[in-house]
């Protein structure tokens, strides 16, 4: 592609020869960053013989169910705190939102390793980026810096799938990021494997011009019945909104006592 | 849509050819019912029977890979909506969905199913779920057929065509 080869990016057939040439290997996405590897290493065929289809079987964290919404008054993001490997339960209450800054907040989903780590790299690539220019990062960099720490590792079995939410000059930004190097811009979306249960939800209820408390709500529901549904979602509902001078930390209410709740005025 | 009889439908979905097959199979027998017997099987029944004949084939040399719903008017319990699965599960339910287009719809469902509905209330519950499918589903879905059952039976409702994406 014209453009990758322009920005100066080693494609990773490139660090293939490379890392085979040498004694020790080098993976690199960008000058100052690299890791000391084995010859011969092969991430993605590695992960490859660890699924069920090559004899052993370790799941990787894929359960989740994090969603995120623009409206009138800024984005409501809401993840649930359920983390499984393979049908065990490992974690009842993870954090899958990271707080890169006061007005930037990344979601997690896919594998835990993964989100944390890529984040946290993400954080400290902005907080770089605010020390070199004296200017707060725009979402829309923020988004693209972590799309491109994906695509230098394309291919080699990353699992990641996270909305990238602030408010900068431009006003309130939503990107979904995710393993393939997608990144786009977008008023509603919703990720993990119990999403399109919440999809259904905000979806039939979402209008523009919600109060506050409207979004939170169904911010609030749309993580519910999805962690109702879906047995690899659940335990919290972690709820922020994004405003214009920052995020807040809204509430951290558990998903069966919001369950009976919304049951008990049904039935 | 097969019309089991004058207040039972069954929607069967599932692998070509055994869908029709087994429903048709069903169909008769239920009807064969009628005229030995001289009344006809009560939803409930009528479900435990359709299971057992997917048990009884399950674990032979030609199962049915078919999922199904069986809904009926009893005169004593009301209407029944029963919920099979290719395994031959069977499960009693207030509202159900097989397929892909579960996982969009029945989320929707959860969240504003009343007991206490009215027809035209379900018919909007309906519509909902259908605007879901025309929003996130793959597929284009251009139209849906709508039957209820009552008392006085099976009627046709009028067609949904859910008209272009917002």
């Amino acid at each position: 592609m014209a453009l990758f080869d322009v920005s100066g990016y080693k494609s990773h057939s490139e660090l293939r020869g490379q890392i085979l040439g040498t004694g020790v290997g080098h993976l690199i996405d960008r000058p100052n960053q690299q890791f000391s590897v084995p010859v011969g290493v092969d991430p993605s065929g590695f992960l490859k013989s660890c699924s069920r289809e090559g004899g052993v079987s370790i799941d990787l964290n894929h359960g989740t169910t994090t969603l995120a919404f623009t409206f009138r008054h800024g984005v409501i993001v809401a993840v649930d705190s359920r983390a499984s490997a393979g049908s065990y339960i490992a974690s009842k209450e993870a954090n899958k939102v990271i707080e890169i800054n006061p007005y930037l907040l990344g979601t997690m989903s896919g594998s835990a390793a993964d989100c944390q780590y890529w984040e946290r790299l993400l954080a400290k690539e902005c907080r770089l980026y605010k020390l070199r220019n004296k200017q707060r990062i725009s979402v829309s960099a923020a988004s693209k810096l972590l799309c491109n720490m994906m695509l230098g590792y394309r291919g080699m079995g990353l699992s990641m799938g996270s909305m990238i939410v602030g408010w900068d000059n431009k006003g309130p930004g939503l990107y979904y990021v995710d393993d393939n190097a997608t990144r786009l811009s977008g008023r509603m979306f919703s990720t993990g494997c119990g999403s399109s249960y919440a999809y259904g939800v905000i979806d039939s209820g979402y209008r523009e011009d919600m109060t506050v408390e409207e979004a939170y709500e169904l911010g609030r529901r749309g993580i519910t019945h999805a962690t109702h549904r879906d047995a690899y979602s659940g335990g919290v509902v972690n709820l922020y909104h994004m405003q214009e001078d920052g995020w807040i930390k809204v509430c951290k209410e558990d998903v069966s006592e919001l369950i009976h709740r919304y049951r008990k005025d049904m039935f | 849509m097969f019309k089991l009889s004058d207040k039972i439908l069954l929607l069967c979905v599932g692998e070509a050819g055994d869908t029709v097959q087994f429903a048709e199979y069903i169909q008769k027998n239920i009807q064969l019912y009628k005229m030995r017997n001289g009344y006809e099987l009560s939803p409930k029944a009528a479900a435990n029977f359709t299971r057992k004949n997917l048990a009884d084939y399950l674990r032979s040399r030609t199962p049915y890979h078919v999922n199904l719903l069986l809904a009926g008017f009893d005169e004593t319990d009301g209407p029944g909506l029963y919920y099979m699965d290719h395994l031959s599960a069977l499960a009693k339910a207030p509202f159900a969905a097989h397929g892909y287009g579960a996982y969009l719809t029945l989320s929707i469902l959860d969240r504003y199913y009343r007991p206490d509905l009215t027809r035209d209330e379900a018919v909007d519950l309906l519509k909902k779920c259908i605007e879901e499918l025309n929003k996130r589903f793959i597929l284009n879905l251009p139209s849906f057929s709508v039957r209820l059952i009552d008392k006085e039976g099976i009627h046709d409702l009028e067609k949904l065509m859910p008209v272009g994406a917002k």
